[in-house]
């Protein structure tokens, strides 16, 4: 890999490009491995179809074994029954479902799961240390615009802690007028929202500033997920505890082992900050917060602080390690952007994607996601020769402000070879960049670039035997 | 008996009854008081630290005490020499090292070569480090990890002590190295 490009890996990037492929293959066997399972002969076995088509899984069998030995022991513990991946229970299938009783109501204990035989599950980056990790969205299986909970990507310094609302409380001080405590009642009782938001990690896509790394969509986008979410509007707050003249920055601080801090503009905490206990109609998700995190709709995802304990409002920003050390965008002239929060105009087809097969030409429906951190979506377009031309693609919602969307494109493929792009305009007039033109003004000299805010437009190579490929074009 | 004028009047009543109360109900009041007052006591545990080093800890220390700190609570992670342990299971980052490479095509970010202030590491140690008992260690031997850590990162003298009154002062090799955000690049623009 070293010799084959020119940016120059040290030992450490070498080490994690190289553990991220062999995660994301294991991840892509275990997947095919399934597939296998089935006693149909179809398509689906290439990993052609996203979503749906997969019928006929009555020789399933869950490769209990193979999680563990690939993901750990936690992965394992996730799973509501070894028979079953992951959130799942197992029941046999009877011989005809319309000849004999189903299982009573309330079987589930009162709280449903999913099928048995759905078996998309996160997977994650191979960092050293699994407490300090991030975890991806498999975007290829979404059906619809909302991430599951359960799928919803995520990044921990510290691993996922355990709360117990009853004694978690936000203080709210500084430079306000009257510091005060609010336990999470006190919360739910103020005046609330509820909005649909994407929440992006700034590192999505890392890997591929100067190759072409990850083979699979959930590997090069799966740091962004997008969920409703329910909550006290920071504004709320600030006007029952009045703030000092002059207070232009909030500290958010998180109640989990690395007790994480990040610091906020008031502007943008006056603006649309929410304080958030809901998410997809029910509580937070330990992993994204429960019971309480900070959202601020369209900044880079390590500033939703999760675990949420503490806003301290202060006259300037704290620095602290995330926006120092991390989560700054170094350039080629050796000086760093800080505070780059918003996350800029971006989208990628997730069908097809890397690592898929098109069995044989013929007409295939393009799909995707799209989104930006600065407003709504305006339109999308797609190219399936490289960007030479381009084609105004279908939306499948009305954009909202700060979501992802949906977006198709009727496709017939002939059988020659083609580049599949997507490319996303919004509102404000941004067009998302080709990966030359967002180079040119970054630099590159990282082993990963710049690490942060890879917005680039992403090319999947459809080659004559139908093979998909990640591609830099 | 309702007689027809008897039920105007008493409709007349009821709709300004209604409109009263309505208005009554109507808009969110001045002050909600759902919270409570915030208690010193429950103030005591939190603590944030900018670069003007509000909020630092009486206490202090130096290299030489450091040093047994860094030998006993983190070398195990980030390396005898602060070379960093990139072991599974590990993962400590890499401290040292790194000046003036950050313009080159192999930069190599370190508390030297990187961080703007010294605070954010008496910061980011007291809160999180080290990673196997977060918050274990006292101030004393927070004050005197940094003293060993800039020291050995050729930042401060072996022999200068970190207190709340020195910390804040030191100077760190990129304290330059950070510009605003630029976005949005407006050469992106239609
Ligand atoms: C059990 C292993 C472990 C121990 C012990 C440990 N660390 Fe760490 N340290 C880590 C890990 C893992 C990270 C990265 C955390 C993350 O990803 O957010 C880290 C990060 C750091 C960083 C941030 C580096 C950067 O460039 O951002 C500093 C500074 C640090 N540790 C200092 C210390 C000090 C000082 C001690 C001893 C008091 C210590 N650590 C003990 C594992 C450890």
């Amino acid at each position: 890999m070293r010799q084959q490009h020119p940016a120059v890996y040290d030992e450490k990037a070498q080490r994690l490009a190289d553990e991220m492929v062999l995660a994301e293959a294991r991840h892509i066997a275990q997947r095919k491995a399934q597939d296998q399972d089935l006693d149909q002969d179809c398509d689906c076995k290439e990993g052609m179809f996203p979503q749906a088509s997969v019928t006929d899984r009555r020789k399933f069998l869950f490769a209990a074994a193979s999680v563990a030995g690939v993901a750990g022991s936690s992965a394992l513990a996730q799973a509501a029954d070894k028979k079953a991946p992951a959130g799942a229970f197992h029941f046999d299938v009877p011989a005809d479902p319309t000849k004999e009783q189903g299982r009573a109501v309330l079987a589930d204990g009162g709280y449903g799961s999913r099928s048995q035989f759905e078996t998309e599950v996160r997977w994650r980056y191979p960092t050293p240390n699994d407490l300090t990790s991030w975890s991806m969205t498999p975007l290829d299986k979404m059906l619809g615009n909302l991430t599951p909970s359960g799928l919803h990507f995520e990044r921990h310094h510290g691993g996922i802690p355990t709360i117990d609302p009853a004694k978690h409380s936000l203080i709210v001080h500084g430079m306000v007028d009257t510091p005060e405590k609010f336990s999470i009642d006190d919360l739910k009782r103020f005046p609330s929202v509820t909005r649909k938001h994407f929440i992006e990690c700034s590192g999505n896509g890392l890997t591929e500033w100067n190759k072409p790394t990850l083979k699979t969509v959930q590997g090069t986008h799966g740091l962004i997920s997008t969920s409703e979410w329910t909550g006290v509007q920071f504004s709320t707050l600030a006007r029952e505890l009045g703030l000092k003249e002059g207070s232009a920055w909030v500290l958010a601080e998180g109640a989990d082992a690395a007790v994480m801090t990040r610091s906020v503009p008031m502007e943008k905490m006056l603006k649309d900050a929410l304080v958030a206990y809901g998410q997809n109609g029910e509580a937070l998700r330990p992993e994204q917060g429960y019971p309480l995190r900070l959202l601020l709709p369209g900044y880079e995802g390590n500033t939703h602080i999760k675990w949420l304990r503490r806003l301290e409002i202060s006259d300037k920003p704290f620095m602290t390690r995330e926006e120092t050390s991390k989560y700054t965008d170094l350039l080629a002239d050796g000086k760093a952007r800080q505070f780059s929060m918003e996350m800029d105009a971006k989208s990628v087809i997730t069908f097809p994607s890397g690592d898929m097969k098109l069995p044989r030409p013929g007409f295939y429906n393009i799909q995707g996601f799209a989104w930006t951190g600065r407003g709504r979506v305006q339109s999308v377009d797609v190219s399936v020769d490289g960007g030479k031309s381009w084609y105004p693609a279908q939306l499948g919602s009305s954009p909202e402000p700060i979501c992802t969307l949906r977006f198709s494109f009727p496709w017939v493929w002939d059988g020659k070879p083609a580049v599949l792009q997507s490319r996303c305009t919004d509102e404000t007039g941004y067009v998302q960049p080709t990966l030359k033109q967002l180079i040119a003004i970054r630099g590159s000299n990282g082993p990963f670039g710049s690490v942060y805010h890879l917005n680039a437009i992403q090319s999947w190579a459809v080659n004559e035997a139908g093979d998909v490929a990640n591609v830099h074009a | 008996m309702f007689t027809r004028k008897n039920l105007l009047k008493s409709a007349t009543l009821l709709v300004s009854v209604l409109m009263s109360s309505a208005a009554f109900a109507q808009g969110a009041p001045a002050h909600f008081g759902f919270g409570t007052a915030v208690t010193p006591q429950d103030l005591a545990g939190y603590f944030s630290i900018p670069p003007d080093g509000r909020g630092l800890p009486p206490g202090s220390g130096n290299a030489a005490a450091g040093a047994k700190v860094f030998a006993e609570s983190c070398a195990a992670c980030h390396g005898d020499k602060l070379q960093g342990n990139p072991t599974a299971g590990i993962g400590g980052d890499r401290l040292l090292g790194g000046r003036g490479s950050l313009a080159t095509k192999t930069p190599v970010k370190t508390v030297e070569s990187y961080w703007p202030y010294a605070t954010t590491l008496f910061d980011y140690v007291k809160r999180s480090m080290p990673f196997s008992a977060p918050g274990s260690l006292k101030d004393d031997e927070i004050y005197a990890v940094v003293a060993y850590i800039l020291s050995e990162a050729k930042v401060i003298k072996p022999t200068d002590v970190m207190d709340a009154k020195t910390l804040p002062k030191v100077v760190m090799p990129n304290h330059d190295g950070f510009i605003p955000d630029a976005r949005p690049e407006l050469s992106l623009y239609r």
